[in-house]
């Protein structure tokens, strides 16, 4: 048995059979074969495979792609708006927030809501954000920093353009 | 040469764009034209009889490809172990078979004793459910102590007792005896060392295909070391030939040493393709890492330290037992032996050491090399035996350190320090980065905080680890001579492309060290030319001649110089050919800061860059005679010794009186890996692996039942350090080159792991004792429960 599914990933739409059972992460990576968004566990506890499902922040495998029909989905390869990268993923490299690789993807997913939620997290708020993503390489340290960094940078570009504003 | 544009600056990685885009090209990601997939049905139970397979009803499940069992690879080879350690007697240490799939008995949980290959994993996965096997379950064992026991469970007939091998190294152990005896203060600690799961994040994953047209096999591969695998897989598994055989380890999503070692599923894929015909994909679910990737530690210890009157260490007596598991993975032999034992010389200078170590085989999964491998035991063992001496010797920690420091010594106009067990160190200047971490921490005034805190019911501690690893793996006659089956010097080749463009091949591998990145700025100051004229290529067999991988913080250190040497003949080349343009003497031509000139000559024409010089190499129409065409060199690096990077780790820690929950206020590490390259990235690794040490002080470890269960195979059960568990690392360097390659390099892989654990929990001891709680151990790692239960005592 199969079901139909209609979803918008990264602003195109997909209309595609799938077995009641994939999981959304599996639809992304095998059927639409988006593979920067990736599996680390089978309990849904490392968050490598968090993507945005109507712009909140989803483990990817605690869904079925079936319930995902009618969504409005986003994958790290969609965060980038054309050659110009996210704040997120300019901050990462400008910090060292990244060393593998793997758990980056879920890690830029959850900062990218964080910030959208709150544009001047603190140290303690960020960390308390990310607790639900695994790293085994960074200690967390600059990737705590590359959030920091992006939040700082975006407070400044709205101060210039406040300014810019007023004048 | 030239300036340091690049060396020494905290370059921004040139690998980030396609990890933050999310186009990295992981082993998971790749899919081969008529692709299949396996699943594989593993055994339940910790130690059983395997009375009967029946794969007939899963034959018939959709999409099923082939099923294999035992009995198919009856006569294939198992995975090799790639070092030997005799027993003391001389004979060969136990190297029971470690087949691709069990026939007749499984002796761990998880041990695979059929595969499914289908179209589809999820058909495969369900045909694996659908094969039904009858086993007898036997009585186990976990325990390495209890495994060496009167009529406890034989893991391998071959194997009475369990014991792999005995070992002894250092002095002789009556000298220690006696040394023991004669000291005015012995401290001795019993302790466990526990298993650790290495948990990289991206689980294991091969896909492998056969060409039949061109007899050529293909395999992807999540590993640190692509060539290993192959020669392993080919020359002891297999029995192909390896010039048949092209091995890629593309993107790989962390190791920290569980990626090193050659695992049966990469050998049986490589075989089932061959039967199928068709390329098929095995990735690893998490709760299989759980109970697959090789462990690292699991050393139960007792040790004893002696000190005279003035606090100098007299003697050092340790007797370990080393938990194998069920099989000798692939570098396991070594670790207990020869990267433990080895260092129990510290920074100290101790007069008499002796280690006596036994290897056991257990019904648990086989336990190999873990960042930092033998070296975090080893280092383990020491600070806490020094801070639990000075203790009970109520002497301040970090003076009975100072006390008991090497001298400085940078190997070049002072010599190498000559251990009592067997390694000479290369330089070092221990007491310095002791005094540099009391600095950052503020020592006199964290006293004084504590004795106000104590006062006021509430305990701090602080902890200090000063460690040193052996790094740099390694000299080939060495390790030969320990029993290596492999050499371990490393390939760097060389390929200055027509238009001085260059590509460099290299035997390392980089999963998250950032090669990429690190070679090309060495290369690109080396020749004076832009970062972006650099390509670094790694991981494929095909492309790179020859390699050892990526292990014991040896990338830079062995696989950097290798591509230095190469450089150094692109140069000699290239002036051969300037000198010819120029009509100069080969012996005035100088090359700086990407420039080949005569020397002193103020005439533009007596300059040619480096391109030119490519271009001629290439395009030989006016060139030296004799002189072959082309600017392409390869070199082997084998290096003279080990590298000995060190450092002094602190932690700041608050311990809950009615919880017993330990907060991490402050870490500090100041480590000294030599030159340093790109300071960020080495920060980076710093960073990474103190957390992983602050992981197994505080959170980590691997529980079996008595019937070889794994109890925690998850992330819901076990703790992994996540992002609001842990402080920001403050980090500083202190420099002494290595005295014995070419950048004077160390390696900066494992530092934060080996050092960090005993800081951690020496600072909880501390916190403890500052309350009244004259605790000498807390077994690892320190829940909560284990501290408040130790401050009820």
């Amino acid at each position: 048995m199969s079901m139909k599914i209609q979803v918008k990933v990264n602003g195109v739409n997909y209309t595609n059979e799938v077995e009641p059972r994939l999981l959304l992460v599996h639809y992304l990576r095998d059927v639409l074969r988006l593979t920067g968004t990736h599996i680390g566990c089978d309990t849904s506890s490392c968050g490598a495979c968090t993507i945005h499902v109507n712009e909140k922040a989803t483990k990817s495998c605690t869904m079925l792609a079936v319930q995902a029909d009618g969504c409005e989905i986003t994958t790290i390869e969609g965060l980038a708006n054309n050659e110009e990268l996210h704040p997120l993923q300019e901050s990462f490299r400008e910090c060292h927030g990244l060393q593998c690789g793997f758990c980056t993807p879920g890690m830029i997913m959850v900062s990218a809501e964080l910030l959208k939620e709150n544009s001047n997290p603190s140290e303690e708020d960020i960390r308390r954000a990310l607790e639900g993503n695994i790293c085994r390489c960074t200690g967390y340290h600059n990737i705590v920093r590359s959030v920091r960094y992006a939040a700082e940078k975006k407070v400044q570009a709205e101060k210039i353009k406040t300014e810019e504003a007023v004048v | 040469m030239s300036t340091h544009e690049f060396i020494g600056k905290s370059v921004k990685r040139v690998e980030d764009k396609r990890f933050i885009t999310g186009y990295g090209n992981y082993v998971d990601d790749i899919v081969l034209p008529r692709q299949t997939y396996a699943s594989f049905v593993r055994s339940p139970y910790g130690h059983a009889k395997i009375l009967s397979v029946d794969t007939s009803a899963a034959k018939a499940m959709p999409g099923v490809v082939a099923i294999y069992t035992g009995a198919h690879v009856e006569n294939v080879n198992g995975v090799p172990c790639g070092w030997q350690v005799n027993f003391k007697n001389g004979n060969h240490m136990k190297e029971p078979k470690h087949p691709l799939l069990v026939e007749d008995r499984a002796k761990h949980v998880g041990d695979p004793v059929a595969v499914v290959i289908a179209e589809s994993s999820a058909q495969a996965f369900d045909a694996a459910q659908a094969v039904v096997v009858e086993y007898e379950e036997l009585p186990a064992v976990v325990d390495a102590a209890k495994a060496m026991t009167e009529g406890a469970p034989q893991v391998h007939e071959s194997a009475p007792n369990n014991i792999c091998y005995d070992w002894t190294l250092g002095n002789p152990i009556e000298e220690v005896d006696s040394a023991l005896a004669a000291s005015v203060h012995v401290t001795t600690l019993e302790f466990v060392n526990q298993r650790l799961i290495p948990n990289a994040i991206e689980p294991r994953a091969y896909n492998a295909s056969y060409d039949y047209h061109n007899d050529k096999y293909t395999l992807y591969t999540s590993t640190q070391n692509p060539h290993v695998i192959r020669l392993l897989m080919c020359a002891f598994v297999l029995g192909l030939p390896e010039h048949k055989v092209r091995v890629i380890g593309p993107d790989v999503g962390g190791g920290f040493g569980s990626k090193i070692f050659h695992y049966t599923e990469e050998a049986l894929l490589t075989w089932a393709t061959r039967q199928i015909k068709r390329p098929v994909k095995w990735t690893s679910t998490r709760s299989e890492s759980f109970l697959l990737d090789a462990h690292g530690r699991d050393h139960i210890t007792k040790a004893d330290m002696g000190f005279d009157a003035n606090g100098k260490i007299t003697a050092l007596r340790v007797k370990t037992l080393a938990n194998m598991g069920a099989y000798l993975s692939t570098f396991a032999p070594c670790v207990p032996s020869y990267l433990h034992g080895t260092l129990l010389q510290g920074l100290y200078t101790t007069p008499k050491i002796n280690i006596d170590l036994t290897a056991v085989f257990t019904n648990t999964t086989p336990v190999d090399a873990y960042r930092g491998a033998g070296r975090p035991e080893a280092t383990y063992l020491l600070e806490r035996l020094i801070d639990l001496g000075a203790h009970e010797m109520n002497m301040d920690p970090a003076e009975l350190r100072f006390k008991n420091f090497i001298p400085p010594f940078d190997g070049v106009n002072q010599p190498g320090y000559q251990t009592q067990v067997a390694l000479q160190y290369d330089s070092g200047n221990y007491e310095g980065v002791l005094k540099k971490g009391l600095e950052m921490l503020g020592y006199e005034d964290f006293r004084k905080a504590q004795k106000e805190a104590a006062n006021n019911g509430k305990l701090l501690g602080v902890g200090f680890s000063t460690y040193i690893e052996a790094c740099g793996i390694a000299p080939s006659a060495v390790v030969g001579a320990l029993g290596a089956r492999a050499a371990l010097y490393e390939v760097g080749h060389v390929r200055v492309q027509p238009s001085g463009k260059i590509s460099v091949y290299t035997g390392s591998h980089s999963h998250g060290q950032g090669h990429e990145t690190t070679f090309a700025q060495v290369v690109a100051d080396k020749l004076g030319i832009p970062m972006e004229d650099v390509e670094i290529i790694h991981g494929d067999s095909e492309a790179v001649a020859f390699g050892m991988g990526t292990y014991g913080s040896r990338s830079l250190a062995v696989g950097g110089s290798a591509i230095i040497k190469s450089i150094e003949k692109v140069i000699e080349k290239g002036k051969k050919i300037a000198a010819h343009k120029f009509e100069a003497n080969l012996d005035d031509i100088e090359f700086s800061d990407g420039k080949f000139i005569v020397k002193g000559s103020p005439h533009s024409h007596h300059s040619a860059t480096f391109s030119d010089i490519a271009l001629r190499a290439y395009i030989p129409h006016h060139y030296p005679d004799g002189l072959e065409p082309g600017l392409d060199f390869s070199s082997f690096y084998d290096p003279v010794n080990f590298t000995y990077p060190f450092g002094c780790h602190i932690a700041v820690v608050e311990v809950d009186k009615e919880t017993g929950a330990v907060k991490l206020n402050r870490f500090i590490a100041v480590d000294d890996v030599g030159n340093i390259i790109n300071p960020m990235i080495v920060d980076g690794q710093i960073h990474g692996g103190v957390v992983q040490g602050i992981g197994q002080a505080l959170f980590e470890g691997a529980e079996y039942d008595q019937n070889g269960q794994l109890t925690n195979g998850s992330y819901m059960d076990y703790c992994m350090p996540r992002a609001d568990d842990v402080p920001m690392i403050e980090t500083a360097s202190q420099v002494t080159p290595c005295p014995h390659n070419p950048l004077g390099v160390k390696g900066a892989g494992e530092a934060g792991t080996i050092g960090s654990a005993p800081a951690v929990v020496n600072a909880v001891i501390d916190a403890l004792w500052s309350g009244g709680h004259k605790v000498k151990d807390i077994r690892m790692p320190l829940t909560p429960e284990r501290v408040w239960r130790a401050m009820q005592n």
